[in-house]
């Protein structure tokens, strides 16, 4: 090992990044809440955050939130289930993961097109007799496209938990006599409630923030706590508003993170939650 | 675990063909001479021709590279160092402070990480451009760098440094010539994962950007704010081909080391 010193100057970069960029910036996020848009001290955006304007902006982008993260479960866990069962299960995990890097807006962008008044969809709902069919800018393309973003990220923590499942828990289930539902609900599923946990936590909290769905695919129909912020800080420059709806938004990333949180390291999580 | 029935075949089909669908429904119209996305005409290179003809856009191109080798460069030193700090602290509870500390970049949402460096730029007198991109790009790279690293040096038997010290290796021997070369593939895991970060950046960047600079995520947002253009699609071809090369390499890299490392991103 070596001397104090030389272990001493290792800290100093690391523990100057986490200062400067971990500590300092919450710290500010907090002392900007506390002042109004004339620079003046004051706790009346915490006042405005619960007026009903912003209660109401909280309560549907959770309801937005649980939605887009219920969804990608019910469609990530089947999947990371099925997956674990096929032979080359590592190669079509891959194949599940390469579109989460490609690049977010560019996915994105792809669903102006696709659910555009000519897109395919509605050349599809065309043909079949329904008709075109307002497509962008609801509810339903901002849930479809976040949930397709997410998936990816919801998939990849389950299908290690599943696949880290002993098999031989699931046969000896099998020969005391329960049937496969009972196995799945009483076995499988508190088994592999880690990995449930884990991609809870990486589709909750960006959903919860997303503004560039929002803005792109929803129009300003749909207005998350991340529009909002955005909105504040970018377009009507009253940081100390903006400020204050981060400093409820990092509260509810901390309450997520503590219900959703696990005492061993599953190393399922290391992709950015972004 | 049994075999597969049809209809879960059927399932996993479906979700892969929704998964790569936009994709290519993208990549396909970057060849249409009708400019929109909707009526293909006829085959043409145009829009791939009109990518390298804008200068402007080039510059952006350069620009995100630039910033992304940069950012990737300097945060794989500080993560580093910042993993040897954390592995050579005794104290456990300062220990799982620091790492607690580590990830809450990671767990934070953009908008929170591109608002909080705004104001702290804005606090500090940092002007919005490049400076303020690089270094946005920095600190939010060095936790992931961090935590590629850590497991390797934890898995490094203490016995390795004190045959290094017994034999007569200096402090410094025994860090460039035994630690760095055990923890290798944990520190290129890092530095090609925050590569990939900045490379895909949107959020952070659009918060502390100023006038004059814009990296790709940025322009392209702003380019599909205004509508369809079918350069943006001719961009995604190519960023395709470059992205699926990422892929590889890092698989190729993993695979080498043998290091399960979960390779999602955003």
């Amino acid at each position: 090992m070596q001397n104090k010193s030389t272990k001493a100057l290792y800290l100093i970069p690391y523990g100057a990044w986490i200062l400067l960029f971990v500590v300092a910036p919450i710290a500010l996020v907090v002392y900007y809440s506390l002042f109004d848009i004339h620079g003046d001290f004051t706790f009346s955006n915490y006042k405005a955050f619960f007026s009903s304007v912003y209660l109401e902006l909280t309560l549907s982008s959770f309801w937005y939130a649980f939605l887009i993260t219920l969804f990608s479960l019910l469609i990530s866990y089947p999947t990371a289930y099925f997956l674990t069962k096929t032979k080359h299960k590592q190669l079509w995990l891959l194949l599940i993961i390469i579109p989460s890097w490609i690049n977010l807006l560019l996915k994105t962008y792809a669903f102006i097109g696709i659910f555009g008044q000519y897109g395919p969809i509605n050349a599809f709902f065309a043909a079949i007799g329904i008709g075109s069919t307002q497509l962008l800018f609801t509810d339903f393309s901002f849930i479809f496209v976040s949930v397709y973003i997410f998936i990816p990220f919801m998939i990849l923590p389950i299908f290690n938990a599943i696949d880290r499942l002993n098999p031989a828990l699931i046969d000896a289930s099998r020969d005391l006599g329960a049937s496969p539902w009972t196995t799945f609900r009483r076995v499988i599923l508190p088994l592999t409630m880690n990995g449930v946990k884990s991609g809870i936590q990486v589709t909750f909290i960006p959903a919860l923030s997303l503004f560039m769905i929002t803005r792109l695919i929803a129009g300003n129909k749909v207005i998350t706590l991340g529009t909002a912020i955005e909105q504040q800080f970018l377009v009507t420059q009253n940081w100390g508003m903006g400020s204050t709806i981060a400093v409820f938004l990092i509260l509810f990333m901390f309450i997520i993170m503590l219900f959703t949180g696990q005492k061993e390291k599953g190393g399922a999580s290391v992709g950015k939650t972004k | 675990m049994g075999k597969q029935s049809n209809a879960q075949k059927l399932f996993l089909a479906l979700v892969f063909i929704i998964l790569y669908a936009p994709i290519f429904f993208l990549i396909f119209y970057s060849f249409n001479s009708n400019g929109t996305m909707s009526s293909f005409e006829s085959f043409t290179w145009e829009h791939y021709a009109a990518v390298f003809d804008d200068t402007r856009l080039i510059m952006i191109v350069l620009n995100t590279v630039i910033v992304a080798l940069l950012s990737a460069l300097i945060s794989t030193a500080i993560g580093v160092l910042g993993a040897l700090a954390i592995v050579y602290l005794k104290n456990r509870k300062l220990r799982n402070t620091l790492l607690s500390l580590n990830n809450v970049l990671i767990v934070s949402p953009d908008v929170i990480i591109g608002a909080s460096f705004l104001i702290l730029f804005t606090a500090v007198g940092v002007r919005l451009g490049f400076a303020s991109v690089l270094i946005s790009h920095i600190a939010f790279s060095v936790p992931i760098v961090v935590l590629m690293v850590l497991p390797k040096l934890l898995e490094m038997s203490d016995s390795l440094i004190d045959a290094a010290r017994d034999l007569g290796a200096s402090g410094r021997d025994v860090l460039t010539r035994v630690i760095i070369p055990y923890i290798k593939p944990g520190i290129f895991a890092g530095f090609f994962l925050a590569l990939t970060y900045s490379l895909d950046d949107f959020a952070v960047t659009f918060f502390v950007t100023g006038n004059g600079f814009s990296t790709l995520s940025v322009e392209i947002y702003s380019m599909a704010r205004a509508g369809i253009s079918l350069t943006i699609n001719a961009l995604s071809g190519l960023i395709f081909i470059v992205t699926i090369g990422l892929v590889l390499v890092y698989y190729a890299l993993n695979r080498r080391n043998r290091t399960p490392v979960t390779g999602v991103k955003k």
